[in-house]
């Protein structure tokens, strides 16, 4: 459903979350912008779990209320398609809606409860096996034997067991949540059904039916049913443990806001859960975001921009807007480039400038905190005895001597611009925590002076909730040669490539421990 | 001054007899030799062709009978008294130049310069 012909002059079910201000050039921009993210079908799904697939007919009842006040006057043209059709788009926005006026647990509820069911259902199965010919026939039946009531020794067993395995692999909190649901879960589970469902039928049609009296083949029957079900619950092991242990792809993931770049090593996983990996190491290895270290080349690039001002001296009969703006950046980069360019004169000095003053601060800093450890000193049991005047704990230790290094401490983190980061109620913990472990000023300052990863920092930095996936391809897919995906947070996005990881041929070659010979190369010169 | 293995040498060469001068009891030339089969020829500063091991004349004593007699520093020395010099070892070399009851011998060295001066004057 190519749509994107029609949205040119009007986007039907925008209105809602857009607003409505849809007159003039501006709207007409952004519903650009629209038709060229549909023209690429983007997906793009917080991970926040909104359901996978609403039905079709709740989209088509809600379209209704989404109709914006002003359709009629805005409406340019229609043309391609009727005003009933959705494109994925739509369909994805409609979910979003869906899932805010539903709720956010309602997926993982349902899902947790279908396991349950399914699960009760398997663990009960063998017992019902067991169990019912004693109930509908007993007279009929064989007396069991040894080796019988062997048998259900190890149906008791294997049934522990497979409880605990499958309580290990599928019951445990969940630690992240994912936007689409897991294909291999999913998979499993229908297999799952369709084999327990496979074996009703059998006993229903052959055992139940035909009265057996030979309790040891039943028993054996459901012998083979539990055994059958641990070699599932081990191909669920392979499936979702093992597979992707192996590394497969090598992605490289770059934050696109400073250009800090680091690269992993993944196995073969779904495009969701090597997002999930990747933001995982993100917050052990990268450095934490600090949007006050981008100002400087922000305020460089506002500088070139208002340089120039550029008039169209046509007229507004050029009215094709991408014309428009070409020919615009096309004059400003032909004047920059005569115009003789001096800010790279700047950055430099500006630079070294600041490395300078950033020097010296520390510098300052370091002295400062040197000197103010050395006013406390650890006590022993003895001397407390001795002399229990003013003894203090870590935390009252710290604050004695925290007012000696506060201003420089908060000279230095102005000027690297991290005040931000640190409140003084956090250095004041730190400076305790330091003091408790004898840890020395340069432990003290380790964290000041290099920027940590994002989870050393105060939990409202931690934006573990705000994640969103954003790829070409379906996120259930499997990562492939070449895959992109973003992984946008609030104010950063990561960029993320992957690669394959090459086959590697290794040959051998052997070397004889007495091949080591050696020869002495002189150049001796002889006087005659 | 490479070789072709197989192919004969060639090389436009001056004859220099050096009288070798008495001091104590030893018989002097003035001049040091370097190179040799046995030698490595990667290190020899004066050789156009590094793989050349042919002997070379490292140092020449100024007012020595080496340098009377008009001998270079850089002189490869192709024969003495008649043996040849391009395929021995160092310290056959250095025998050939002292047999101590010869008095004078007879090189025959080449240098780059000689070569350049044939064909100058032959153009």
């Amino acid at each position: 459903m190519d749509t994107e012909s029609t949205y040119s002059g009007y986007s039907y079910y925008s209105g809602r979350s857009r607003g409505s201000h849809r007159h003039g050039e501006r709207s007409r921009d952004r519903h650009k912008s629209h038709s060229k993210d549909g023209s690429r079908s983007e997906k793009s799904v917080t991970i926040n779990a909104p359901p996978a697939e609403p039905l079709l007919g709740d989209a088509a009842a809600r379209g209704e209320e989404v109709q914006d006040d002003n359709w009629g006057e805005t409406t340019t043209a229609v043309t391609g398609t009727s005003e009933h059709s959705l494109s994925q788009e739509d369909i994805v926005r409609i979910t979003k809606d869906l899932e805010d006026s539903v709720g956010l647990d309602c997926r993982r509820y349902f899902t947790l409860t279908l396991s349950v069911v399914l699960g009760l259902l398997v663990f009960l199965t063998p017992l019902a096996f067991l169990a019912l010919p004693h109930l509908l026939w007993p007279e009929k039946l064989q007396a069991c034997g040894t080796a019988c009531e062997g048998l259900f020794i190890s149906v008791a067993f294997k049934l522990l067991i497979l409880l605990f395995a499958v309580w290990a692999l599928f019951f445990r909190a969940p630690r992240a949540g994912l936007p689409r649901v897991f294909v291999f879960r999913a998979l499993l589970a229908v297999l799952v059904l369709l084999f327990v469902i496979s074996y009703w039928l059998f006993y229903g049609v052959r055992i139940l039916d035909s009265q057996d009296e030979n309790y040891q083949g039943i028993v054996q029957y459901a012998v083979s049913l539990v055994d059958a079900l641990l070699f599932i619950h081990y191909l669920a092991i392979v499936l979702l443990e093992l597979r992707q242990l192996q590394p497969a792809f090598s992605v490289c993931v770059t934050r696109a806001t400073d250009g800090e770049t680091r690269h992993y090593n993944l196995g073969q996983l779904s495009i969701q859960r090597a997002a999930l990996a990747i933001i995982e190491n993100y917050y052990r290895d990268f450095p934490v975001h600090n949007p006050a270290l981008l100002t400087a080349s922000k305020s460089r690039a506002a500088k070139h921009l208002a340089g120039l001002k550029v008039y169209n001296v046509d007229g507004p009969g050029n009215n094709a807007a991408t014309g428009l703006a070409q020919s615009q950046s096309r004059a400003m980069i032909a004047a920059a480039a005569r115009r003789r360019d001096t800010s790279h004169n700047e950055l430099y000095y500006e630079e070294a400038e600041h490395e300078r003053r950033v020097r010296k601060r520390k510098a300052r800093l370091v002295v400062a905190v040197e000197e103010a450890f050395t006013h406390i000193k650890r006590t022993q049991e003895e001397e407390l005895k001795k002399a229990p005047g003013d003894v203090m704990d870590p935390r009252e230790a710290a604050q004695a001597i925290f007012p000696s290094m506060a201003r420089a401490l908060q000279k230095y983190l102005r000027t690297t611009r991290q005040q931000h980061c640190h409140s003084m109620e956090s250095i004041q913990q730190h400076l305790a925590f330091c003091i408790t472990n004898n840890m020395t000023p340069k432990a003290f300052l380790e964290s000041y002076l290099n920027p940590g990863p994002t989870l050393q920092y105060g939990r409202e930095r931690w934006l573990g909730r705000q994640w969103t996936l954003i790829s070409e391809a379906s996120v259930t897919s499997g990562l492939k040669e070449g895959a992109l995906f973003l992984l946008k947070c609030i104010d950063f996005s990561l960029v993320v490539t992957a690669k394959r990881i090459p086959y590697i041929q290794l040959s051998e070659e052997f070397i004889d421990p007495k091949s080591h010979k050696f020869v002495l190369r002189l150049q001796s010169e002889t006087s005659v | 001054m490479s070789f072709i293995p197989g192919q004969p040498v060639t090389a436009v060469v001056q004859r220099i007899e050096i009288r070798k001068l008495r001091q104590g009891e030893h018989l002097i030339l003035g001049f040091s030799i370097g190179g040799g089969i046995d030698q490595d020829p990667g290190q020899n500063p004066f050789s156009e062709d590094k793989s050349d091991k042919g002997i070379y004349v490292t140092r020449v004593t100024p007012g020595g009978p080496a340098e009377v007699a008009g001998l270079m520093m850089g002189d490869k020395v192709m024969q003495v008294n008649g043996w040849d010099m391009t395929m021995v070892t160092h310290d056959q070399a250095r025998k050939r130049l002292t047999k101590k009851n010869e008095d004078v011998v007879r090189l025959l060295v080449t240098r780059k310069s000689l070569e350049q001066a044939v064909r100058h004057s032959m153009m």
